[in-house]
């Protein structure tokens, strides 16, 4: 009777994981990403607002290796490189990129699974000379490192 | 519609680097036409790489990345020959998404 029961209670749990399976796999299209978008952080018209929606202003630390160029010719295509260090700062789980005079200044983030390094690259617009910040998230402390970009032509076009 | 993406995925010692560009306007929203009208806002929210179907990268973007944006990111593990897939999708819930395998 027993040994029934508990057959029961378990074919009972896998048919729901089944139908669970089923369901998940005929939503439309992916399913996007296993984070949230920090909206109001995208909304935030400078830097310290930022920092606020993240809940505090990063501590500087050396780890971040940060590459941006020193004078970028064309404000609308900054390529900028992200490495930190897993050595001296490990468990990355995030990496925010922030232009400072930038009509909203937070451009990127990135969340980092475990198993992914610590390093990405992509280019931003920045619409005038000004510090770029890259912060990282990691074990629920926030780092960042900075650097200036002298822009010749403004990334806004027009 | 779905756009296509340029990828490259390569092994680099234990690590697979993984480059994709995107075609895409990447449109702020704050520019104006030549009668003065702004141009609506249309840029891509969200890219996602996988690696045989497991999630190596979530990226959230705002309108300050680049047109026909580019993104380079390193993940441990892969071998050649494994999947590599790269989509975004943007404010106007336009998608895009590519895949290439490791070399």
């Amino acid at each position: 009777m027993s040994s029934r029961q508990s057959a029961g209670v378990s074919r009972r749990a896998v048919l729901h994981m089944g139908s669970l399976l089923a369901l998940v796999s005929a939503l439309p299209g992916r399913l996007w990403a296993s984070v949230a978008r920090p909206q109001s952080a995208f909304e935030a018209t400078a830097v310290e607002g930022v920092f606020a929606d993240l809940g505090v202003t990063p501590q500087r630390s050396d780890a971040i290796i940060f590459s941006v160029p020193d004078i970028a010719e064309n404000g609308a295509v900054v390529p900028v490189k992200i490495e930190v260090d897993d050595e001296m700062l490990p468990g990355v789980s995030k990496v925010y990129v922030i232009v400072e005079k930038n009509p909203n200044p937070l451009a990127a983030v990135f969340a980092i699974p475990e198993g992914t390094q610590p390093y990405v690259e992509t280019r931003v617009k920045v619409a005038q000379t000004c510090e770029l910040f890259a912060v990282a998230e990691a074990e629920g402390q926030l780092y960042m490192a900075s650097k200036e970009t002298k822009v010749t032509l403004g990334g806004c076009g027009g | 519609m779905a756009s296509r993406i340029r990828i490259r995925a390569q092994l680099k010692g234990d690590a697979c680097e993984v480059k994709a560009l995107m075609r895409h306007p990447m449109e702020t929203g704050l520019r104006k036409d030549q009668l003065g009208e702004a141009i609506p806002a249309r840029f891509i929210t969200a890219v996602t790489v996988t690696h045989n179907d497991k999630i190596v990268l979530d990226a959230f973007w705002g309108a300050a990345v680049s047109a026909n944006p580019f993104l380079g990111m390193r993940f441990k593990g892969g071998s050649v020959g494994d999947v590599v897939k790269v989509s975004w999708l943007d404010n106007q819930g336009d998608t895009g998404e590519g895949e290439t395998q490791i070399r």
